[in-house]
């Protein structure tokens, strides 16, 4: 069986610092892997390496047994983002449109009608259930309802992997939940591979294959059950700390210490920086 | 039929061929690459190039060379570099406002260099590039502005979907292996032609009238973004048409104020009618 | 080039500002400019932090039909800025509020722009007289500035410092920390309609030394530096007036001693002062 990806020995480097050394992952199809950890610690970074829009430090990194720069025609990718400019007059299917042809050069001709990529993209609505909301206008329509019209776009071209940047960032719960269990649908019928940046790991931690924790330039991977437990984060982190299990059945991490602030790994390109903290997982840090 | 004829009449009259020739073409050009300005929110970027082709035209003026060569000159010239720093100095509106109030400076300077090497100082090459002087065309120019205007059109309708792409969402366009940067280099570049092209027919100041009021109401009338690209050009050539023809009638309307007033108009009506459509449901 | 002598430069301080001053409408003109100056310096500092630098310069490029309107119907141009610059002050702060989306807003600001500049060329037209010229009211002028010129600018001078005075602090509340402010009482709304009015005065008033299109440069250019040179208010306060009077004066003595435009000097050494701060002050 051929891994999706595979990360042998990857460092990573953002402007001459080194964020992660010794990283390795393998995804196999159809697995649905999370990137966790603090603000920092090079989860945007990693997927952007991906892609092979980050130059990999040392080590290797292959896509669907290519250079990731050469796999990217069969890659879905939902970047970390600000949400669309409320004005934005341009129906959501149309953003999904692009998705299928937007990087063919010239113009669609108004009396030559494509049917096949036309239904594609009512498919692909379809799958995220986008249907009731595809042909108004982007910019109108609420967080939760932006992400499927993105999440489908990320499919149309029918890719074997998917990478998705916080695509639960700023949602509320209910929403949260109800866009994790399309993921975990997607993942095991359609037979896409799905590796996530996520800050909180409850949402979707019962359909997870694996996890990726980064912290203090190092992952630690493995099932969640093997992950986010006392003795593994403590030894990530150097300091103790707990996994408490709280009564509805998410887990509070206690005692993480705070992530070096000097640094983000965001992309500053979509304009946003979020200084604060929102991790609902350290509620008290002492 | 008293109207058709003295219609018929104007039309044959060479100043206004001449001026329908060359504002037909620009017009529907300043449309086309308005929208994507407005969309992508450079409107701000497409003033400081009108900044830039009224002091092209009159450095090359005030140097003794043809003005259409420091026009375009200065106008792709400033279109490009700022594409190139854009990324950088994006958010700094403060800098980008200072250095084109200074633009517009230096083309005070060159007016006055070109008054004194005149010995005349009544401005009235200044005045043209400011505010236009369509119907002062001769043949030759109006079918060389027809003609560039032409080839604009299609190198913008050559890269109009990626563009879109690019414009909407720059991240994963991006990751489609689009060349978003280069194309947003072109594209100002495209932009401060169609500044060059605009500048000779309304005026360096009032190319934003040409470039965002037709956008802005094809924006507000359809969400298609490939229908609300035709729309907006059809928006602009339609106010250049009717403008010329107002103004050829009436000849106390200075051309380019009948054609931004009629491209005003349209913008307002569209936004008074959308509104009242959507207050209705 | 010129056939008729020029001054020059003696480079003798004492000299050059007689031979300056010995002229009424150099008087006239440092008068006015001065004036000009403190009131840019103050109210530009608000308007950098308020970020409405795109909101001044429309006022002031409103002021140009208001300017050719007056001019056509035989009033002093002084009022037509006045009028246009605070009216369309008016009228913005009456809008409803666009909710923050950036590509709709710009475009009527653009559409508004061209048509305030194209009524203004109507005008202009119309008028077909050599009196003002069209270029002093675009990239401004120092020549023939009245004396009831200066009166008008000493009246709009004190009203919209008064104004600011009494609401500076509010104001700056306001301006750096909305939602709180509005939390504590403050009418922030109403800081803004009122804000917006004052900075039509201004632009109204700089329009009158810099021209209509040159306003940016003279109310962004000593603020925005100043910012960078304190972050303490009032310090930074003083600077940006400090900046704007030095600006105006080394440009209007320079141009008297060069047979170059006002708006050329006023533009250069605002972008120089604004570089430099910006160099040293990393």
């Amino acid at each position: 069986m051929t891994a999706i990806v595979r990360l042998e020995n990857v460092a990573a480097e953002v402007g001459g610092r080194r964020l992660l050394s010794d990283v390795d992952l393998r995804v196999d199809a159809g697995e649905f892997v999370a990137l966790l950890g603090p603000n920092g610690a090079g989860k945007s970074t990693l997927i952007r390496m991906l892609l092979g829009l980050h130059p990999v430090a040392a080590g290797r990194i292959t896509v669907l047994d290519r250079l990731p720069a050469q796999a990217r025609q069969d890659v879905g990718y939902l970047p970390q983002r600000r949400r669309f400019d409320p004005d934005l007059r341009v129906r959501a299917s149309d953003l999904v449109r692009l998705g299928l042809d937007g990087n063919h050069w010239g113009f669609p001709l108004p009396f030559k009608r494509n049917r096949t990529a036309a239904e594609r993209v009512s498919e692909v609505i379809e799958l995220v259930a986008a249907t009731a909301f595809a042909d108004r206008p982007i910019g109108e329509l609420s967080g939760g309802e932006q992400q499927r019209i993105l999440i489908a776009q990320a499919l149309v071209r029918r890719p074997q992997l998917l990478l998705l940047d916080e695509p639960l960032d700023s949602l509320d719960l209910p929403t949260q939940s109800s866009i994790a269990a399309l993921l975990s649908d997607i993942c095991t019928n359609q037979e896409v591979s799905i590796v996530m940046v996520a800050h909180d790991v409850n949402p979707i931690m019962s359909y997870l294959d694996r996890i990726a924790y980064l912290a203090s330039g190092k992952a630690v991977v493995g099932t969640p059950a093997e992950v986010i437990t006392g003795p593994t984060l403590s030894a990530l982190y150097g300091t103790p700390i707990e996994v408490l299990h709280a009564a509805d059945g998410s887990l509070v991490v206690v005692g993480q210490p705070e992530p070096p602030a000097v640094h983000s790994d965001r992309h500053h390109s979509d304009g946003h920086h979020h200084e604060y903290d929102r991790d609902p997982r350290r509620p008290h840090s002492h | 039929m008293i109207a058709a004829i003295s219609l018929l009449h104007l039309i044959s009259q060479p100043f206004l061929r001449n001026a329908l020739i060359a504002g037909i073409a620009i017009s529907l050009l300043a449309g086309l690459v308005g929208y994507f300005v407005v969309l992508r929110a450079q409107v701000f970027a497409a003033d400081a190039l009108s900044h830039a082709a009224f002091t092209g035209t009159l450095a090359a003026l005030a140097a003794g060379v043809e003005p259409r060569f420091g026009l375009f000159a200065a106008t792709i010239g400033v279109g490009i570099a700022i594409g190139l720093l854009g990324n950088h100095g994006r958010a700094d509106d403060v800098v980008i406002g200072i250095a084109f109030a200074w633009v517009l400076g230096l083309g005070v300077l060159f007016i006055s260099l070109y008054a004194t090497g005149r010995g005349a100082g009544n401005g009235t090459a200044s005045t043209a590039t400011l505010f236009g002087s369509i119907f002062g065309l001769s043949s030759g120019q109006a079918q060389f502005a027809a003609g560039s205007a032409f080839v604009l059109i299609l190198l913008l309708l050559g890269i109009a979907r990626p563009l879109l792409f690019a414009s909407i969402d720059e991240a994963v366009a991006a990751a489609r292996d689009i060349p978003v940067r280069f194309l947003g280099v072109v594209f100002l570049g495209v932009v401060g032609a169609t500044a060059a092209e605009a500048t000779q027919a309304v005026g360096a100041l009032l190319l934003l009238g040409l470039i965002a009021a037709p956008a802005g109401a094809a924006l507000l009338i359809t969400d298609r973004p490939f229908v609300g690209l035709a729309v907006s050009g059809g928006l602009a050539t339609g106010s250049t048409v009717l403008g010329l023809l107002v103004s050829a009638q009436i000849p106390r309307v200075p051309p380019s104020f009948a054609i931004i007033a009629i491209a005003t108009a349209a913008y307002m009506f569209t936004w008074l009618a959308t509104t009242w459509c959507r207050r209705r449901g | 080039m010129n056939s008729f002598p020029s001054p020059h430069l003696s480079w003798n301080v004492v000299t050059d500002v007689r031979a300056l001053l010995e002229y009424p409408f150099m008087v006239q003109a440092f008068r006015a400019g001065l004036l000009v100056a403190v009131l840019a310096g103050v109210v530009g500092w608000f308007m950098v932090l308020r970020r409405q630098s795109f909101a001044g310069h429309t006022l002031a490029v409103v002021g140009f039909p208001g300017a050719t309107a007056a001019v056509l119907i035989g009033v002093s141009s002084t009022y037509g800025f006045f009028a246009f610059s605070v009216g369309a002050a008016i009228f913005i702060s009456m809008l409803p509020n666009a909710g923050g989306s950036r590509s709709a807003e710009s475009a009527v600001v653009g559409t508004v722009q061209a048509f305030a500049l194209a009524f203004g060329f109507l005008c202009y037209t119309w008028y077909g007289g050599f009196a003002t010229s069209i270029g002093a009211l675009l990239f401004g002028s120092f020549l023939g500035i009245t004396t009831s010129q200066v009166g008008a600018l000493v009246v709009v001078t004190l009203l919209a410092i008064g104004l600011l005075a009494a609401i500076g602090r509010p104001l700056y509340f306001a301006t750096v920390d909305p939602d709180v402010a509005l939390a504590n009482g403050v009418p922030v709304q109403a800081l803004g309609t009122t804000y917006l009015i004052v900075l039509g005065l201004t632009a109204g008033a700089v329009s009158q030394i810099t021209g209509a299109l040159l306003v940016f440069a003279l109310l962004v250019a000593p603020a925005a530096a100043a910012q960078r040179i304190s972050v303490r208010p009032h310090i930074s306060l003083a600077w940006s007036v400090g900046l704007a009077i030095s600006i105006v004066l080394i440009s209007l003595t320079l141009s008297y001693y060069y047979p170059y435009p006002l708006g050329t000097f006023v533009t250069t050494i605002a972008l120089l002062t604004y570089l430099i701060v910006r160099v040293v002050r990393r």
